[in-house]
């Protein structure tokens, strides 16, 4: 059987921001989703080496050979340019790893390592990848103290989640609207699928953190805020709300049209979230 | 003449110095008119050439550099000098090491060592409640703060978990205090999950404790045991430092031809030149000061036998930047694996000359090798084996780079990791590389939360806000900000973010 691949669009060795402590993160390219709000957009598309990032690059490290992009890291200087370039939001720069690389990165790093964090893109596109790693990871006596977490748009199903469960320690879902009609316009999709996972992940305990992003003027109404505090309270239980703030940090044009949000705006969020009962509200600590 | 009367009258005439830090400054000048103690020329051009350097000490080693006095004595004797009976209460006990610490001197003229003060307080808080303990430790603290303020002041806790050391953290973080600097004595056997989680949450909060490499530290000392005083500096309890001298590697480098001349011929001179300049200081100490006649000695606080001489590396980046060069590669130091090897290959170097040269004098007859974190006026000479500011790696990276050094330096070597402030909702994430650090070979653990008010320059602690009043020339209550507010201007570290230089002593008043 040939043992799974998968597309990377980038690896931290030091993150903490990915989940609990410090963290290993896997940024595997490619996504269902197609969020105006999205603060990688290079994750999203998957190359179809039309060649347009190869005249972009000043560093000579991109070239088509046989009709497919070659990348060379050695020369790459990371000025990104080529991201710019690219006329799909995909990523020439990506590799390709096996699960065997992946493991001996976080050996290389273990004393470092809380755990390991799939994110992307989204990961669980490449839901073979992460199923064969968190399993290898789960089943190796050195590495096996290392808690394997997903960062998702939800939009994977029950089916998959089924396969995926039994190796992973939490998820970090991301709702991006309540309102469905909204959702549809912010991502491209509707949000039944993740509402759905956000559901299931609760029920088997593995949902870490329900995230949602503060855009002002367009997911920080009211009603936004409501719909959240409904959703967490049909979940029942404790649920951990992660509220992030919308930045211009490396969004597309289109998105810059929006303002960045507050701190106050986040504030005031929060504790509307707070009187709702919900008590686990975190914020962030950082504003760009 | 005149030169000597103006300086000293614009200290006198500067509103923004206390009388106390006038005082000091005045005293500094004085002693400084004094003649050096005698040096052969060769010693005497390499001083004056700043390859080797003294701290700015003074020309009249009259007390020891760093004095940790074994404060247990005291509380088990009292003290008949100072008219102290043996401490019965906790009160009685805080009592008597607040006075003690006033007859303890430094290079500073404030104590450095202020004592392992769980181990100390324990054998009287039984029968104390909690609530008891926390409003005495706070008043302490509060106490410490605003009477001895200097950052360089170092308390110790650890390695075991019990209540004082948690009311200690608890306290330290709520007061947000520059002083005292505290320092967290970890080993995993010992100490803890829930004790290190603590200390996480607290670096989070206000940069403070830094954790020390117990089991490391412990094993390259004695029974008597030692302490972090200072700027991490690690040195035997009941005695100390003599002094600190150190050696300027950028400015050895430079007068090589390459790495065969430097470790062959020029790192041996000068470093030669450097136990020279160490073993005339220590003389002046014993042999002429009369400290040793000290009732410190008398009732045992100290022991003559165990004052170490620290003897100090820096600018190792530059240096091995420069053999580089010398040997066309490119490869930078902090980033380069050939370059960081040939780093790791000069301490090995400096270790071997250091255990090998007799000193006299010296507890266990040699010095200890210490990676020295600079003063507030060296300029493009980063501290000890450090990587240069603003262009160190992530902490993870920025570990592996330098944990081969830390082997060789049991005087102490401190790495000031930066961490941005997003750790302050994931102080786990601190826990972590503490532990990764340590797994490493780390011998000390700090970190500098980017956008914390209170922020590490070198070893001691400012506020940002004070350095912007002082800069406004409204005076500070703390020494160190004089200290930090030089290194800001002269070295430009708080430019990129929060980061680390300067040191210890300011080299006296400066113009």
């Amino acid at each position: 059987m040939n043992s799974p691949r998968a597309t990377v669009s980038k690896i931290l060795t030091y993150s903490i921001v990915d989940g609990p402590g410090n963290r290993l993160v896997i940024f595997l390219q490619g996504c269902n989703f197609d969020c105006t709000a999205c603060h990688n957009p290079h994750t999203i598309g998957e190359c179809n080496h039309c060649g347009d990032c190869v005249p972009a690059c000043h560093a000579d490290a991109l070239s088509l050979v046989d009709g497919r992009i070659v990348f060379n890291p050695l020369t790459c200087d990371q000025c990104d340019d080529c991201l710019a370039a690219c006329p799909i939001d995909a990523n020439p720069m990506v590799r390709d790893y096996s699960v065997a690389d992946i493991l001996e990165l976080a050996r290389k790093h273990l004393p470092f390592l809380t755990g390991i964090t799939v994110s992307g893109g989204e990961p669980t596109k490449q839901l073979k990848f992460v199923v064969a790693l968190f399993e290898a990871i789960k089943l190796d006596d050195e590495l096996a103290g290392l808690d394997c977490f997903i960062d998702s748009n939800g939009y994977l199903g029950a089916t998959g989640w089924e396969s995926l469960l039994p190796f992973t320690d939490g998820v970090m879902l991301d709702i991006k609207s309540f309102d469905d009609d909204l959702h549809r316009e912010l991502a491209g999709k509707g949000h039944g699928k993740s509402l759905q996972s956000a559901r299931l992940l609760h029920e088997a305990g593995k949902l870490y953190e329900l995230r949602f992003l503060l855009v002002p003027g367009v997911t920080d109404s009211d009603e936004e805020l409501d719909g959240l505090i409904d959703f967490v309270r049909t979940l029942g239980g404790e649920v951990r709300v992660k509220l992030n703030a919308f930045q211009h940090h490396g969004v597309r044009p289109e998105a810059l049209a929006w303002e960045k949000m507050s701190r106050e705006g986040v504030e005031r969020a929060a504790e509307r979230l707070r009187e709702a009962g919900i008590s686990n509200v975190a914020t962030p600590a950082v504003y760009l | 003449m005149q030169e000597t009367v103006r300086k000293l009258r614009s200290i006198t005439n500067d509103a923004t110095l206390s009388p106390a830090q006038k005082a000091r400054y005045l005293s500094l000048e004085a002693e400084n008119m004094l003649p050096y103690p005698a040096l052969d020329a060769e010693t005497q051009k390499a001083l004056d050439e700043r390859v080797i350097c003294d701290m700015y000490e003074g020309h009249a080693p009259y007390k020891p550099r760093y004095v940790l006095p074994d404060y247990s004595v005291l509380m088990r004797n009292g003290s008949e000098y100072l008219e102290l009976p043996v401490p019965e209460s906790l009160d009685e006990a805080i009592n008597t090491l607040m006075i003690a610490y006033h007859h303890v001197p430094s290079v500073t003229g404030m104590p450095v060592y202020i004592g392992q003060l769980d181990e100390l307080l324990l054998p009287f808080c039984e029968g104390v409640s909690d609530d008891t303990l926390y409003e005495k430790i706070r008043l302490f603290w509060r106490y410490l703060d605003r009477t001895l303020p200097d950052a360089f002041m170092h308390a110790n806790i650890g390695p075991t978990d019990n209540r004082v050391a948690r009311t200690i953290l608890r306290v330290d973080a709520e007061l947000r205090q520059i002083a005292p600097n505290l320092t967290l004595l970890y080993d995993s056997q010992l100490s803890g999950d829930d004790l290190l989680a603590m200390a996480g949450r607290n670096i989070a909060e206000c940069c403070k404790p830094h954790i020390a490499n117990h089991a490391v530290h412990a094993d390259a000392f004695d029974e008597r045991g030692y302490g972090i005083v200072s700027c991490y500096n690690v040195l035997p309890v009941a005695g100390g430092a003599s002094t600190l001298t150190r050696v300027n590697l950028k400015e050895v480098a430079r007068r090589s031809g390459g790495e065969r001349e430097f470790f062959e011929h020029t790192l041996p001179y000068f470093l030669e030149l450097n136990f020279r300049l160490t073993q005339a200081r220590i003389d002046y100490l014993f042999d002429e000061s009369g400290f040793f006649d000290s009732f410190l000695v008398k009732e045992g606080w100290i022991d003559r036998q165990r004052f170490t001489a620290m003897y100090g590396v820096f600018a190792m980046a530059e240096a091995v930047n420069e053999l580089q060069d010398k040997a066309g590669r490119e490869g930078r130091y902090g980033f380069d694996e050939e370059a960081n090897a040939l780093g790791h290959r000069i301490s090995e170097a400096l270790a071997e000359a250091v255990r090998t040269r007799p000193l006299d004098k010296v507890w266990r007859g040699h010095a200890l090798l210490h990676s020295q974190a600079g003063l507030s006026d060296d300029v493009e000479a980063t501290p000890g084996v450090r990587i240069p500011y603003g262009t160190e790696p992530d902490p993870v990276t920025h570990v592996q780079a330098l944990a081969p050094h830390h082997q060789y330096y049991d005087a102490g070597i401190s790495e000031i990791l930066t961490v941005d402030e997003g750790v302050t909702n994931n102080p786990e994430a601190l826990v972590q590389l503490c532990k990764g650090a340590f797994a490493s070979g780390f011998r000390e653990f700090t970190v500098n939360v980017a956008s914390n008010d209170l922020v590490r320059v070198t070893g001691y602690m400012v506020r940002l806000s004070d350095i912007r009043k002082f800069n406004d020339q409204q005076g500070s209550r703390t020494n160190t900000t004089v200290l930090g507010a030089e290194a800001a201007e002269v070295t430009g570290i708080l430019d990129r973010k929060p980061r680390v230089v300067g040191n210890e002593l300011s080299p006296g008043y400066r113009q």
